[in-house]
């Protein structure tokens, strides 16, 4: 009976160690893929039982919130402001995940990164009230307001910065979308939201234009060329040929004045009128001769790799063009063929002229709150890159005080104040399609405030007449003027 | 002379294991809010007291009994009550402490009623029938009721539980002194059937039938787990008395035939084939196999370390506190706790096999084995199904899922196994426990 005993417990034994291979399994081996199944609610109702931070404006206005429900989630993100901010604060949605500063600040908006507070210590290990911190952003209601006004409904964006901290005061993107019902804890709902803003759509109300949108800069990008002869060797005095039509190398293509004749009526024009009126044959020769030093002060600008801001952006480019098809080389000189970029990157051209040739990290959270024990979290100014001397920023921003005075972007003008400023108006490379109009500025010129680009796409409601200066600078003008009024500057 | 180390060596595993489930209950508490701490100390002295007192009345009753008995029972108990009391701190919680406080004196009352336990044997004939009256109650109209489809509990206004839970103690205690008297007869081959030799029909007869009829009762009650269960525990006690392999494959093909019978008849079978097989199916995910893939969830996001007592979510678990209180366990205790919850049952499974190992007598040697045996057949089938080894047949999991009727039959369980350790020959076992485990000679 000893025997068959001992053999009972073997089989025990055995079958207790399967038990133990199994947990193995489950618990540690694959637990990360079982625990992933889109079944498992579990991580979705610990984050929706956390009361999340607040995202407020940096004159708190609160743009994201969160309220308590009856529900199994039990608490509902809300966003009072509607799409005034859908580009900025993003969602919270359960079926399709976080975007934008929601996504950035995930962990700190559920309490999770950052530093850990006598509070925080209390929340775990008594559990109870988890609550989140608060994310301040760097944008201003008013004039995220104003932006919005003076757009209108035009496809484009408006981006502005302070050039001296980086912070972005306003961005604005027409279309955008209310991230409210994509919040919401109706599933049905949710789906019927985002299938009205056709997702797939390139031209979905859910692309924020003014960061994941590349444009041909056109003419606002004769403000880097400029720069980049300055800091080669020309002076704004150094004159050029100026032709009706610029020849171009390798091939029988003619670069045409936008007027389509010679700028100053033939002879020689110097670079200070150049940028004043835009001259394109002088920049196509610049781009022909200056490509490599343009290629590195577009670089210095934030070409070529995603802008460090909080939320996700579309790196802009300026390629290097091979020897071998050097002709485009003239188009990049002028911001076309090759050259895209998103506005916020010819909003950091304007803010890098304006910040004396140092170009300011963009940001759009001021600060984290932790709403018992205050600001946990400050984010302080930092340089990304620094194109030109600051005796080169002085030299440009001249000439773009000249283009809102006599050049082409005088319909920027503000009483008082001296406003630097470049148009543009870009072709598309689009058969028929109207061409995009541009302004980049800043103000005061002397003290410079505020760093705006504004795009407008094929011209908005002024078509095929429109020009970077009828359309762009206006709105460029009422966003400064705004800023002025709510910053006395 | 033995007595004295004995019960010294149980005292001080008994108040780490006092101090461990206290522990566990005290970080329940906090993690279910300040409101429930003033309940808590009360209860929690209580349920030491009581446990110290049934130590003590060993010291008297059954001072020469195995030392690891109690304080694991009581380990268990009390990561249970931990477990239990946080799954439901209004309803099961308390309702499980007093289960256990009831369980406690049960525990004392067999120690102190039940001095010999070859008493048991003598009233054999009745401990059966009682065994399978206390099966058949669940089918009587009137009082007994059906709960998530199966029929084992019986009520009386609002009071129910649930025989089969005692009525397996009470079988293995038939076949147990059944089985001692027979077993040479049971032995010798006398008659050829099929091919086969085997014993003459009027010694295994009554056996049969008893097992016959206690199978067809829980099949028509529709408790595949209890079926199951019984199943195995008597063709393991057959196999100890006889050390016939044969009867061990003939049951297993016994076995296949049933459940291939019960697959193609019942469709609740079927389903329970198709969820372990096809768990994460999203088309049966929502509904048929949410159960299973619940548990699953639970196990695997508690991972190795688990999320804390308080911080999981085991409630999302149908039946957590009862079927799958091993997976709410899991969640919050991660792979660390359920391996030492794990060793804790091997613990108890090895030290009731030891006690056969020492027993006295036949009798005793089977009633050990026997009850050992259904202890941790139980919990393997349980564990096996909640963690998908095996297809999931509810049953409870010993001394830790809610539920009185299961808690006090397994207190009188152990108290039976201590029982016969103590009247266990004083000479020294023939091999060390760990060697029982892994094989022996």
């Amino acid at each position: 009976m000893e025997r068959q005993i001992r053999r009972v417990g073997v089989g025990l034994l055995a079958a207790f160690l399967a038990v133990f291979f199994q947990l193995n399994y489950v618990q540690w081996l694959s637990a990360q893929d079982i625990a992933s199944n889109r079944s498992n609610v579990r991580k979705l109702l610990r984050e929706y039982s956390i009361k999340r931070g607040e995202i407020v404006t940096s004159d708190n206005v609160t743009l994201a919130t969160s309220r308590r429900t009856k529900g199994r989630l039990k608490y509902e993100r809300l966003y009072p402001e509607g799409d005034l901010y859908g580009h900025i604060t993003g969602y919270y949605s359960i079926i399709y995940g976080t975007a934008r500063v929601e996504a950035a600040f995930n962990e700190e908006l559920l309490g999770e990164g950052g530093v850990l507070t006598v509070q925080d210590f209390r929340d775990r290990f008594l559990g109870g009230g988890e609550e989140g911190n608060d994310v301040r952003l760097t944008i201003h209601s008013e004039l995220q307001g104003v932006a919005r006004q003076a757009l209108g409904n035009q496809r484009g964006s408006v981006v502005a910065l302070d050039p001296r901290s980086g912070e972005i005061r306003a961005m604005w993107n027409f279309p955008s979308y209310d991230p409210g019902p994509l919040a919401s804890h109706d599933s049905k709902e949710q789906r019927r939201y985002r299938r009205s803003l056709a997702p797939n759509d390139p031209r979905s109300p859910l692309i924020s234009l003014a960061t994941s949108r590349s444009y041909p800069p056109g003419s606002t990008f004769k403000v880097v060329v400029t720069a980049a002869a300055l800091e080669s060797a020309f002076t704004p005095r150094s004159t050029f040929p100026d032709p009706q039509a610029l020849d171009l190398p390798q091939t029988d293509a003619v670069l045409r004045n936008f007027s389509r004749t010679a700028c100053t009526g033939g002879g020689r024009i110097d670079l200070f009128t150049a940028l004043e009126i835009s001259c394109d044959t002088t920049y196509g020769m610049l781009g022909l001769r200056r490509h490599a030093k343009i290629r590195e002060v577009a670089e210095g600008f934030g070409f070529n790799q995603p802008i460090p801001v909080d939320i996700g952006t579309e790196a802009s480019v300026f390629p290097e063009i091979p020897d071998d098809t050097a002709n485009l080389r003239a188009f990049a000189g002028i911001g076309q063929g090759d050259v895209s970029t998103t506005p916020l990157q010819m909003a950091l051209v304007a803010a890098g002229v304006a910040n004396g040739g140092k170009v300011p990290r963009p940001r759009l959270v001021k600060e984290i709150v932790d709403p018992n024990a205050g600001i946990e979290e400050r984010f302080t100014p930092e340089t990304i890159g620094e194109p030109m001397s600051p005796r080169t920023a002085r030299q440009v921003t001249d000439m773009m005080v000249a283009v809102v005075q006599s050049g082409t972007g005088t319909a920027a003008q503000m009483d008082g104040v001296k406003v630097a400023g470049k148009t543009g108006t870009a072709q598309t490379g689009i058969e028929g399609a109207n061409p995009h109009t541009w302004f980049i500025a800043f103000a005061p010129a002397t003290d410079p405030q505020l760093a705006v680009a504004v795009i407008v796409e094929n011209g908005g409601s002024f078509g095929s007449e429109a020009t970077g200066g009828a359309v762009a600078a206006p709105i460029a003008k009422a966003v400064l003027e705004a800023d002025r009024r709510i910053r006395g500057w | 002379m033995l007595a004295a180390p004995r019960r010294n060596t149980e005292l001080s595993l008994l108040i780490l294991a006092l101090i461990l489930g206290a522990g566990a209950l005290a970080l329940v508490v906090l993690a279910l809010g300040p409101d429930e701490i003033t309940l808590a100390t009360p209860i929690m002295t209580v349920l030491v007291v009581l446990y110290i007192a049934a130590h003590i009345i060993m010291r008297r009753v059954a001072p020469k009994a195995d030392p690891t008995i109690l304080p694991t029972a009581a380990l268990l108990n009390g990561i249970g009550l931990a477990v239990v009391y946080r799954l439901g701190p209004e309803a099961f919680g308390p309702a499980q402490v007093t289960w256990t406080l009831v369980g406690l004196v049960l525990f004392t009352g067999t120690l102190l009623l039940l001095r010999d336990y070859h008493a048991l044997s003598s009233y054999k004939y009745l401990i059966g029938f009682a065994g399978v009256f206390m099966l058949m109650l669940p089918a009587f109209p009137g009082i007994g009721r059906e709960v998530n489809g199966a029929r084992l509990w019986v009520g009386f206004g609002d009071f129910q539980f649930q025989p089969g839970e005692f009525a397996k103690v009470l079988l293995v205690t038939f076949f147990a002194a059944y089985l001692a008297e027979r077993k040479e007869l049971l032995s010798i081959a006398s008659r050829r059937f099929a091919g086969f030799r085997i014993p003459d029909p009027k010694h295994f007869g009554p056996l049969v039938v008893m097992w016959g009829l206690s199978l067809a009762v829980m099949i028509l009650e529709k408790d595949l787990g209890s079926s199951l269960l019984f199943f195995s525990i008597f063709l393991v006690m057959l196999y100890i008395a006889t050390a016939r392999i044969v009867y061990t494959l003939l049951g297993t093909l016994l076995f296949a035939l049933g459940a291939w019978f019960s697959y193609a008849t019942f469709s609740h079978v079927r389903l329970r084939v198709q969820v372990w097989l096809d768990v994460f199916n999203p088309r049966l995910i929502d509904d048929e196999s949410y159960q299973m893939a619940q548990s699953l969830f639970a196990l695997a996001t508690g991972g190795l370390f688990g999320t804390g007592f308080g911080k999981g979510r085991p409630d999302l678990i149908p039946a957590a506190e009862t079927d799958f209180v091993f997976s709410a366990l899991g969640e919050e205790l991660g792979l660390f706790g359920t391996a030492a919850i794990l060793l804790c049952f091997l613990l108890l499974i090895g030290r009731g096999l030891r006690i056969a190992l020492t027993a006295r007598d036949d009798f005793g040697r089977l009633l050990a084995a026997g009850l050992t045996a259904i202890f941790g057949i139980q919990t393997v089938i349980i564990l096996a199904g909640v963690t998908r080894l095996l297809p999931l047949t509810g049953i409870t999991l010993p001394f830790m899922s809610y539920g009185g009727s299961s808690l006090l039959a397994n207190f009188v369980l152990v108290a039976i196994l201590i029982r016969v350790s103590h009247q266990a020959t004083d000479a020294p076992p023939p091999a060390a426990t760990a060697e029982i485990l892994i094989g022996g000679r």
